[in-house]
């Protein structure tokens, strides 16, 4: 069978399982709406929070950035994955015990003030809309290359599918949908791996891989890719470059702006109970793990690969490097994509892959004859590519066009769900129409989504210059406004809400200035993004961080200078810092149907 | 009382919990890397592998050993959900 109709196939398999859960998992109410009726399975819930944090990104682009990056590329893995730890021990058990809906309901009670819910769901719009315009190019790009249509075509059915699921079965059919979608996705990316590490050190387990000597000879893997890369002029593959105060804070910033992402928060508000709110990250990043862990492995082997594949004898050496000729298929399939580009600079049509901005190995390679290097690789490639470069059957690729679009549709429609919610429950319900019935507010959730994913679509298609930027922005928000707010609404009981309105603000404001200021969003960016320009050595990246500490102490100074709050408060904080044997896990909280 | 020692043992978990966490990552992947990296296991440099598939490993470790003592805090102090 051809490999377009096979990959259809899987595709179109893929979509008819997400259709059919959806329509087995009808949200009744707002609470099933919101919330999936809080009777998720901490273990179903695990994988689903899984799915949802594990996007397009994660997917089809992190072990590309690690294969490039190496070292430096640990931010990705520690900031991602450490997150889950900040979440189970310090905000997930005691929002589960709040017992609503959303992140802005907990801010705006605990805070007993509708300025802070609104500033909190305005945090929660930016960062949210951020995402998810990058997870509908996401689904458009793995159609477009996977199926051959336009992008437009596929973000189309990418929509069309999320609109299904997400506004008929709001949070129970995302979330059973999720389940699925991990499954889907975590076959696909372990599968490849699987293969390409047997080939390269002999054992099918990746994490392994890492440890292992290669088949071909040379030693165990990390010593010979660091070999390698560096006789081509690359950095070390397993020391990196970055400044170590660069990627601390980097890796602060990712991990607590994912413990402060309200799309993952929201999932621990779906179990029955506190303490499957606690057991249920444990799942989570467990299920995350396993993509975390291989896709180091996967990074080191593909790079080993590539480096050897285009500089298959000694490095000098005229006959040394892949002549053009000679390439590969995958090569060639991917040269029409132009994820791989090749410029023969110096006429002896080979290939020659170096690192050209070394001014250390200009001398060896002006010797050598070279002008410069002359293949220019997608990162993206190394997971898109991986199948064919390993070689392996047609239905393995089909596999990986699946995950990666069920990799993006997962998070994409938890995403959404988030902005619907605050529109209907926070700004709706809670702020300008209070009187709204439950059926009144589930159409207006239902109305919410709809346009939600049209907005989605339409920054999917023509994406904002700034795309590649606001991924900082995004997690910068995250871990400077909303996380801060949270975590001291829980720990202390003395901020109150001049403290956190202004902590919000400063840390936002901060944040989001800094970025700006580096990378120019709507406008030109006022210095040049290089070290000796930034704050304490922290790149834009790892700004988040410092707004965090920022909004930190800026809460708790300006608590300190006014006064405490009400006795009410103080009884919600006691209320949510230990569990409770009376009330029974899931029911009688909101869940009256309509 | 009963919910004050409750949540006094929380913080003292929490508390172990987070030095665990930032030691094996921020710590071992990041300040120590390049004393770590100095030791090689098995073709790999140890601060490199901390960063890159230890701290990760730690990470869900962690989360399932706070999960059970804290169910076990919560069971003590009568305020366990069943």
């Amino acid at each position: 069978m051809e490999l377009q109709t096979l990959t259809y196939l899987v595709v179109g398999a893929s979509f008819a399982l997400y259709i059919a859960i959806a329509l087995l998992s009808q949200a009744r109410s707002t609470g099933e709406f919101y919330v999936a009726g809080k009777h998720v399975h901490p273990v179903a819930n695990g994988m689903a929070t899984a799915a949802d944090w594990m996007s397009a990104a994660s997917f089809i682009s992190m072990a590309g950035l690690i294969a490039f990056l190496g070292y430096d590329g640990s931010v990705y893995l520690m900031g991602w994955t450490g997150g889950y730890v900040l979440l189970a021990l310090l905000i997930a058990p005691y929002l589960r015990r709040f017992g609503k809906f959303t992140v802005p309901e907990f801010i705006g009670e605990r805070y007993d003030s509708q300025a802070a819910r609104i500033v909190a769901v305005l945090c929660l719009i930016i960062i949210s809309f951020t995402y998810v315009a990058g997870q509908m190019r996401g689904v458009g790009i793995v159609f477009s290359r996977f199926l051959n249509v336009e992008i437009s075509v596929g973000l189309m059915v990418g929509m069309a599918i999320v609109f299904f699921y997400a506004v008929v079965g709001g949070m129970k059919g995302i979330t059973y949908t999720q389940v699925a979608q991990y499954c889907v996705l975590i076959f696909a990316y372990t599968v490849p791996a699987a293969f390409i590490s047997l080939q390269v050190t002999g054992t099918p387990i990746p994490q392994l891989a890492f440890g292992s000597a290669v088949v071909d000879g040379g030693g165990f893997l990390l010593g010979k890719l660091d070999r390698v890369v560096t006789d081509l002029g690359f950095a070390a593959y397993t020391s990196g470059t970055r400044s170590r105060v660069d990627v601390f804070f980097i890796t602060l910033a990712l991990m607590i702006g994912t413990a402060g992402l309200p799309h993952v928060i929201v999932r621990f508000f779906t179990v029955p109970r506190v303490r499957d709110a606690r057991m249920s990250a444990g799942w989570a990043l467990l299920f995350i793990a396993i993509l975390y862990t291989t896709a180091p492995a996967v990074a080191a082997l593909a790079r080993l690969n590539l480096t050897q594949t285009i500089q298959p004898g000694p490095v000098g050496e005229a006959d040394g490097n892949l002549a053009y000729e000679d390439r590969p298929t995958w090569f060639k399939t991917w040269e029409e994509t132009r994820l791989l580009q090749f410029e023969d600079k110096n006429g002896d049509g080979r290939i020659q892959y170096y690192d050209d901005s070394n001014a250390e190995f200009a001398a060896d390679a002006l010797a050598y004859g070279w002008r410069g290097n002359e293949l220019r690789v997608d990162r993206d490639i190394i997971v898109l590519a991986n199948p064919e470069i390993a070689g392996l059957p047609d239905w393995v690729v089909a596999l990986v066009a699946a995950g990666g679009i069920a990799a993006a549709l997962s998070t994409a429609a938890g995403l959404l769900l988030v902005i619907s919610s605050a529109v209907s429950h926070d700004l709706l319900k809670g702020v300008f129409a209070r009187q709204v019935s439950e059926r009144g507010e589930l159409t207006a959730g239902r109305i919410s989504a709809g346009v939600a994913i049209l907005v989605a679509g339409y920054l999917g298609y023509n994406p904002p210059g700034f795309v590649a930027q606001v991924v900082a922005l995004a997690f910068g928000l995250a871990a400077a406004s909303l996380f801060p707010a949270i975590l001291l609404g829980i720990f202390s009981f003395r901020v109150n809400k001049q403290g956190a309105i202004a902590g919000m603000l400063s840390g936002l404001a901060f944040t989001l200035g800094y970025i700006v200021y580096f990378k120019g969003v709507f406008v030109a960016p006022f210095a040049e993004n290089v070290r000796e320009n930034w704050l304490f050595g922290i790149s834009p990246e790892g700004i988040g961080a410092l707004g965090a500490l920022l909004n930190f102490g800026v809460a708790m100074g300006v608590s300190m200078l006014t006064p405490p709050p009400s006795g009410q408060v103080r009884e919600l904080v006691e209320r949510i810092r230990v569990p409770s044997r009376g009330e029974q896990p899931g029911r009688g909280e909101a869940l009256e149907r309509c | 009382m009963r919910k004050r020692t409750h949540w006094r043992d929380n913080l003292r978990l929490v508390g172990l919990c987070l030095t665990i966490w930032f030691v094996v990552s921020f710590g071992f992947g990041i300040l120590l890397l390049d004393q770590l990296n100095q030791i090689e296991v098995a073709g790999v440099r140890l601060g490199f592998w901390f960063a890159q598939q230890g701290s990760i490993y730690v990470f869900v470790a962690l989360i399932f050993f706070y999960a059970r003592r804290m169910a076990a805090i919560d069971r003590d102090h009568g305020v366990d959900e069943d």
